[in-house]
């Protein structure tokens, strides 16, 4: 070790490599020097149930969280994850491949294979890791990856570590699809990358459609459902199970972090040969596998979300409500009609974005700020996700909220 | 007329329905710097082109496109 070490390299005619970030710094800076809270770095001091937490100091609602169903406090989930931690020790310290299957890591399999009532499936660490690792092993060099423009980064960032050639097309546009499927080589390995839900705005994907133009096309289709698992559709298995394309989908891809309310993501598969990506795929390979106590909550969840009806239906009547009393009071919201948990309220600008945001905090309610390039068309916007446990008192409280926030802001 | 000066002429017409500011058009300029083309306008000029020529240009492929130059020979290439 030199005498140097430690100080900064010296500044000759190379650039900084943080002054490529310096537009995002400016951005933040003006944004916090208006004085509203930093509204990517709300911590949540306690948290009192899936739909109330101590956010600096104050009771608030909590409507920006992922947790649809509620699952994060239910007592089968705790016990099972207690019961897990008491008998595996805290975490499995390997891959999926080596040490890092334990007996948990099958059982979840077998609770999702029940749920989507297909023949394999695949846990992984995160939703995002099973994005990265699905499109980037399944898509090979002189493959197309044929993907919704709006598609979520792990889709991206799939297909930035393959090396297929990628093709966008424009959000939700079934003729933009087909189009593009018939110019790409017949003799070419095609998959087409859909969502279920889009998380910005809240909308579901025509797959009726979709799907049966890909597959005409000799395409695979992926549909990734991280947005309406457990909610929509009869049993729950999202937007393809909706409207009755689910056995046309090759790879529905979903997490543990939204409805099933822990953490982990998934592929699950009818293909006869999918076992052997648990051998190629590198995001499953080369990376921890999730600790015991983390897939015993998730597979009594899952099992637990496969007969929820009735918080289905719940949750469908706060979204409608929500929805329609948000139009009322003059908000501009992402969708024409509630189509899911995720209800975005659009705002004019990130001034008024973060003010409001702000002024919600200050009412005792937490949404999401949103803004580019998370969002679509350079819009900001504030979103707001339901749960199934928000009592119908809780949504005439928000409602109340919004509507003082937004007269306080001017937003209404 | 040959068939890159057709291709040109196209591709001109194209961008004029994109360039809202009204930016004078070379085969030098550069379609984000100069044109300050947002990723969706971007998107749906990539598309107005793909639907003109009946061709597919791929992210990978436009990410190499820069200067307007530069297209007409990449759409010429992709028209075989």
């Amino acid at each position: 070790m030199t005498a140097d070490a430690g100080k900064p390299a010296p500044r000759g005619t190379a650039p900084d490599l943080f002054d490529k970030f310096q537009p995002l710094i400016d951005v933040r800076e003006n944004l916090l020097a208006t004085g509203v809270t930093d509204p990517f770095n709300l911590v949540m001091e306690r948290v009192e149930s899936p739909t109330v937490a101590i956010c600096n100091g104050k009771r608030t609602i909590l409507l920006g969280t992922y947790n649809y169903m509620g699952q994060t406090f239910d007592p089968d989930v705790l016990a099972a994850g207690h019961k897990a931690l008491d008998e595996y020790g805290s975490g499995t310290t390997g891959s999926r491949v080596l040490n890092g299957t334990y007996q948990g890591h099958r059982e979840c399999e077998e609770a999702l294979k029940r749920f989507y009532a297909m023949d394999h499936a695949m846990v992984f660490s995160t939703g995002y890791q099973a994005n990265l690792g699905i499109i980037s092993t399944m898509a090979g060099k002189d493959d197309y990856v044929i993907l919704d423009i709006d598609s979520h980064a792990s889709i991206y960032d799939g297909c930035a570590l393959g090396n297929a050639q990628i093709v966008a097309f424009r959000h939700n546009d079934v003729d933009a699809l087909e189009k593009r499927l018939k110019r790409l080589p017949t003799e070419a390995g095609k998959l087409v990358v859909l969502e279920g839900v889009y998380s910005m705005l809240g909308d579901t994907a025509p797959l009726k459609e979709m799907v049966a133009i890909s597959k005409a096309h000799g395409a695979m289709v992926l549909v990734d459902e991280a947005h309406s698992m457990g909610f929509i559709g009869e049993n729950g298995r999202g937007v393809a199970e909706e409207q009755g394309v689910l056995d046309d989908v090759d790879f529905v891809i979903g997490t543990f972090s939204k409805s099933v309310g822990t953490v982990g993501g998934f592929c699950v598969s009818n293909h006869p040969k999918f076992e052997i990506l648990r051998l190629v795929c590198r995001p499953y390979v080369f990376t921890a596998s999730l600790p015991p106590s983390v897939v015993a909550t998730a597979a009594t969840s899952i099992d637990k979300l496969r007969g929820a009806a009735d918080k289905r239906a719940h949750l469908w009547a706060n979204s409608k409500r929500l929805h329609g009393g948000l139009k009322s009071l003059g908000f501009t919201l992402g969708t024409e009609t509630p189509q899911s948990a995720i209800i975005a309220v659009i705002m004019p600008d990130l001034e008024r974005g973060a003010a409001m945001w702000e002024a919600l905090l200050q009412e005792g309610l937490y949404v999401n700020l949103a803004r580019p390039p998370a969002t679509p068309a350079g819009m900001t916007l504030l979103r707001c996700s339901l749960c199934a446990l928000h009592s119908e008192e809780q949504v005439g409280e928000i409602l109340g909220m919004f509507e003082a926030a937004g007269k306080r802001v001017g937003v209404i | 007329m040959t068939d890159r000066d057709e291709r040109k002429d196209a591709i001109h017409r194209l961008i004029a329905d994109f360039n809202k500011k009204g930016i004078e058009v070379s085969e030098e300029t550069r379609f984000a710097q100069d044109l300050e083309w947002d990723s969706l306008t971007v998107m749906d000029f990539v598309a107005a082109v793909e639907d003109e020529f009946d061709i597919i240009i791929t992210m990978n492929r436009a990410a190499e496109i820069e200067t307007v130059g530069q297209l007409i020979d990449a759409v010429g290439e992709l028209q075989g």
